[in-house]
């Protein structure tokens, strides 16, 4: 079977400054990852190659060094990586970004054999949109699992997959036709630990890459800003509250004091609550 | 599975060990380079000094792409006591050359650049990857490593230790000792991040203009140590180290150090408004000549940090580490031409081309001096007290005379040293530094 | 991506002429999310939202019902317009039984391409979000996910306000010329609008012609969560929180204590997930769970943006950490610079003394 696994490079959000006088990204120092997320979609994708056979194909689309994300994740076992940059994807939104994947991955179709699942992240960290997952299974006609948490059968020859999905308040076993998008649920299963041999295979691997041109990309107007019907007019730092915080004094008081004190300052910002908060007592 | 063979290995992927691995891909050998970081410079996120002499010698052109942030223009060296600064300051726009000498970096993007570049030139990096132990042979000859990742062992005819200050490697395979308190320097750093006009104003700086303050003094309270300032695009480098044994000593720790330097008055106001994001703690192998390990040996060479090729003085490291990177890299290469192995008696070319070079020659300049300020306190601490106080004296116009000033500061000399011991420290001095 | 890359969006001002076809679409939209026989409780402040909306454009606001049961839609469009629709679109078949991605999506953008809104909102759930990101790509229009602001700019273009990087900023992002602007809204992001069950509404019945033989996809089992409060912690009324500063995974417990006491739920900020100290449902923050408690204790938390996207919609924001200079005091209402570790104890106790001593005494 062919499995394609979509992945973004993004910046470790844990990590990111804002310039205290132009309000952008300080991107200075701050290291890209592979975004979590995805890294949970990887292992299943993996998991589901060991398990039947076949080949793990590796997408991103960004700029040339999220070639080190392919890389790594060739060194977790994955088959092959391609990288999908040019200048034309710049600002692309959702919309745009999932055409473009969605090309992507009918070039790796023709070039590989149709892929037989897409497996992205639920989310990205730094857009946390989860819709450009969505937007591929529209895109491509694949049937869509959404915030899949576990893959069950799987009949190649019937072409049928099997899921656990989170629903509102519950999980929803559903049963579908291949091919098919899946979104994984973190949590799932942590990513392997690549072996020597494959790490080695990784570090000498040639990342495909292809320009929009190179992946059968024709209609440029569908790409980037261009592409994108959605257009960030404004960013901005929030606004601070008008008053900070008032501060207890701590000077020359006890701790059963200050907690007097606090209790105090809350029942008093909170009419009623000391109410509420004994009838909940007396319940006991 | 049989086993992959190199014509090298490279143990890390810091300075020395790019040099190396660069060097050696460069000139066509198989070369395979292992980092336990995520990618290289992951375990580096701090600022830094290039000196762009040894890497110019690697890649004449990596201007071109290589991650720099400023290059520097004024030197401030600085002596302070508690509440002042004396020193020397030098700026010069003759330092604003088409191709810089020094420049200000961030070591995790410039680390990762490099080991791109190794990369290309067609060395094969894994990252993420642990050597446990180096594999020989039975005749105690180095023939190999084994890593932390399922599979077998890896074969090479040489393996070059680029492992850092602490390289475990090394240690664990008996081929020097362990750390010594008295020749290792514990230094914390911070970044602040400024505004780039903000740093610019504060500094007096246009464009890609840095500046570098480096100080001692009673910051370090007696300890033998130094602290730093170096200014980056949109932050500033600030650190301070001292060595190990004297912090153990005194039971003061560098966080409190650098705490006690940032507010000094002189710095504080340096960086106002600043947000502080990265902390890091890291040993500098600042023994000297004295504590510079065996280099090599049979299937082995030792570079960079990890052989102790820091010149204190100078507060040089990556060059030193680079350029006995490509000597070591350069010394195989020549060995696998000529089609001879990498025996102990081979490898020790190594040495003598180091030996040659500035790296061992300034080492050996310097070597009296770890010890010299280890066990003269008063020159970090009472000589810049009576430099401050000399200063005031000079500068405050209250009506005593020039005369009366000179004598009051040569018997302040005098009171805190005595002739005897002025003159002793001069000449301890004199011959350390020849 | 909505708010990532462009920051700072170079097409900031520029705006085409809206194509004429699109200029017939009129009103705002909320998709009612109705699943094991209840409204999401999002899907009516969204109705809260939508309304301001619908009145600054001159429109109407409409709820869209989709499901199994006509009488259950019914119900749903009497519980829009108690909370400010005009209209409620129905379409109820047996294939709408159940949420499904693909007979939703198609249920959704018929009724898109034949009654023309000009906004469409929906909850940002599991399910708003499995469904906005199809029928947005189907109708090729653009979408803002998890919005925390909505307003209508002087061109009649929808602002949608969304935090970005993680939470470090916040960007307002237009659609520029498409139509429906599509917009999704987390739970507890807007406050639920007072319920009038006087007001009434008109419906509109759409048929959807769609046999369940047509579904490839079908619902196998539903296995509701045993663990229900890991829906509870939005809805709560006092949430205690930890954060790095109780320094170890056992200290932790006393987040939960004092949550206990108190009888309200706990949480934590993002790195104790990272840490493993607590799991993700009980992340409170931009990426975890938004809240809008009446009381919210915020324990050893530094007060990260990406936090305070959260946690500022509470009544109340008691904050109690060792530095003076963390950010939570900027936004918290109430605050001691104390060690939570050594504070925490104390003040669930005073708590408990005092509600005890009031029960005998009562």
């Amino acid at each position: 079977m062919h499995i394609v696994v979509c992945i973004k490079q993004v910046p470790d959000s844990a990590q990111i400054r804002v310039h205290p006088v132009h309000n952008t990204i300080m991107r200075q120092g701050v290291p890209t990852i592979i975004n979590p997320y995805d890294l949970f979609a990887l292992e299943e994708a993996l998991r589901l190659r060991d398990r039947l056979g076949g080949a793990v194909t590796v997408l991103t689309m960004g700029p040339p060094m999220a070639e080190d994300s392919l890389r790594k994740a060739l060194t977790f076992g994955a088959d092959r990586a391609v990288l999908l940059t040019d200048r034309f994807f710049a600002g692309s939104d959702t919309l745009a970004t999932s055409y473009a994947l969605s090309m992507a991955i009918q070039k790796i179709g023709e070039s590989w054999g149709t892929p037989d699942v897409v497996f992205t992240g639920k989310q990205t960290i730094d857009g946390d949109t989860a819709q450009v997952g969505p937007g591929i299974a529209r895109r491509l006609g694949l049937n869509q699992l959404t915030y899949v948490s576990a893959i069950g059968a799987v009949d190649l020859a019937a072409r049928t997959i099997e899921v656990s999905r989170r629903a509102e308040g519950g999980v929803q076993e559903l049963a579908t036709r291949l091919p098919a998008l899946i979104t994984v649920l973190e949590g799932t299963s942590e990513i392997r630990r690549g072996r020597l041999a494959d790490a080695l295979r990784a570090a000498r691997a040639e990342v495909t890459v292809w320009n929009a041109a190179q992946a059968g990309i024709t209609e440029m107007t569908k790409c980037g800003l261009r592409g994108s019907p959605t257009v960030v007019k404004n960013v901005f730092a929030p606004k601070g509250r008008a008053t900070k915080a008032s501060l207890l004094d701590t000077r020359e008081k006890t701790p059963g004091e200050l907690a007097e004190a606090m209790m105090a300052r809350i029942f008093d910002a909170l009419p009623g609550i000391e109410g509420d908060l004994l009838a909940h007592a007396a319940q006991y | 599975m049989s086993l992959e063979v190199f014509d090298a290995i490279v143990i890390g992927a810091g300075p020395a060990g790019n040099a190396a691995a660069y060097t050696l891909a460069k000139s066509g050998l198989k070369v395979l380079q292992l980092e336990r970081g995520e990618y290289a410079g992951s375990k580096n996120v701090q600022g830094a000094i290039l000196y762009a002499d040894a890497l110019e010698k690697l890649m004449p052109d990596f201007r071109e792409d290589a991650p720099l942030e400023r290059h520097i223009v004024e030197q401030r060296m600085w002596m302070m006591d508690d509440n002042s600064h004396t020193g020397m300051h030098y700026r010069s726009d003759s330092f604003n050359e088409e191709k810089p000498n020094r420049y200000t970096i961030i070591r995790s993007q410039f680390d990762r650049w490099f080991n791109r570049r190794v990369r290309e030139a067609g060395a094969v990096v894994l990252c993420e990857t642990t050597v446990t132990e180096l594999l020989k042979d039975t005749n105690g000859r180095v023939i190999g490593v084994k890593t932390d990742r399922h599979g077998d062992a890896i074969l090479a005819d040489v393996v070059i230790l680029a492992e850092g200050v602490n390289g475990l490697v090394g240690q664990r395979a008996g081929l020097r000792q362990e750390l010594q308190p008295a020749h290792v320097a514990l230094a914390v750093k911070e970044m602040h991040f400024l505004p780039e006009e903000v740093i610019a104003a504060r500094f007096n700086l246009k464009g890609d203009e840095g500046v570098v303050i480096e100080a001692m003094g009673t910051i370090t309270k007696g300890m033998v140590g130094t602290a730093f300032l170096y200014t980056n695009r949109e932050s500033i480098s600030v650190g301070i180290g001292c060595m190990v044994q004297d912090l153990a000593e005194n039971r003061v720790s560098s966080s409190a150090l650098l705490e006690a330097f940032k507010a000094h008055p002189s710095i504080r106001s340096l960086l106002e408004g600043s947000e502080v994001r990265e902390y890091a703690a890291h040993l500098i192998p600042e023994g000297g000549y004295k504590a510079v390990p065996q280099l090599y040996g049979e299937g082995w060479l030792v570079v960079g940090d990890a052989a102790h090729f820091v010149n204190a003085v100078h507060r040089e490291g990556s060059n030193l580490a680079m350029t006995s990177g490509r000597i070591a890299a350069e010394t195989v290469v020549w060995l696998k031409r000529r089609r001879e192995a990498c025996s102990a008696e081979n490898l020790a070319e190594y040495r003598r081309r180091l030996e040659a070079s500035f790296v061992m020659k300034d080492l050996k300049k310097y070597r009296g001096i770890p010890a010299l300020l280890h066990r003269n306190k008063h020159f970090l601490d009472l000589y810049p007290r009576i430099a401050s106080r000399a200063a005031q004296i000079w500068l405050r116009v209250d009506g005593v005379d020039k005369r009366s000033k000179e004598g009051e500061i040569v018997r302040d000399l005098r009171a805190a040293r005595g002739w005897r011991g002025l003159v002793g420290d001069a000449f301890k001095v004199a011959r350390a530094w020849r | 991506m909505s708010g990532t890359a462009h920051a700072g969006g170079s097409r900031a001002g520029m705006r085409k002429e809206l194509p004429e076809h699109f200029k017939a679409y009129r009103h705002v939209w909320v998709f009612m999310e109705y699943e094991h026989g209840a409204i999401h409780p999002v899907s009516l402040e969204l109705l809260g939202e939508g309304r301001k909306l619908a009145d600054r454009l001159g429109g109407e606001l409409a709820g869209v019902a989709l499901g199994g049961d006509h009488g259950q839609m019914i119900e749903v469009a009497n519980a829009a317009f108690a909370h400010g629709a005009d209209v409620t679109y129905i379409t109820a078949e047996p294939v709408l039984a159940h949420y499904r991605n693909e007979p939703y999506t198609r249920a959704m953008t018929e009724l898109v391409n034949t009654y023309k809104p000009e906004i469409l909102l929906l909850g940002a759930t599991v399910l708003g979000r499995d469904l906005a990101g199809s029928v947005a790509t189907t109708l090729l229009t653009g979408l803002t996910a998890d919005c925390t602001e909505l307003a209508i700019d002087a061109e009649r273009s929808l602002a949608a306000t969304r935090p970005t990087f993680g939470g470090s900023l916040l960007c307002t992002i237009h659609t520029l010329n498409v139509r429906p602007q599509m917009a999704t809204v987390r739970p507890r992001v807007m406050s639920m609008p007072k319920a009038d069950p006087q007001r009434t509404g008109r419906i509109v019945e759409h048929r959807l012609d769609l046999r369940e033989e047509d579904i490839v996809t079908k619902v196998l089992r539903f296995l509701p969560d045993r663990d229900s409060n890991k829906a509870q912690l939005a809805y709560a009324d006092i949430v205690v929180a930890g954060g790095l500063g109780l320094r170890s995974a056992e200290n932790f417990q006393l987040v939960r204590n004092l949550a206990e006491v108190l009888g309200g739920e706990w949480g934590g900020s993002r790195p104790l997930v990272q840490k493993g100290w607590i799991t993700a449902d009980r992340q409170i923050g931009q990426t975890g769970r938004t809240i809008r408690p009446r009381l919210y204790i915020a324990a050893g938390i530094s007060g990260a943006i990406q936090h305070r996207v959260g946690v500022e919609g509470a009544d109340l924001i008691v904050a109690i950490n060792t530095d003076p200079t963390a950010p939570i005091f900027d936004f918290a209402h109430l605050g001691i610079v104390a060690d939570a570790t050594e504070f925490l104890p104390i003040l669930t106790d005073t708590f408990r003394k005092r509600l005890s001593v009031n029960r005998l005494a009562g």
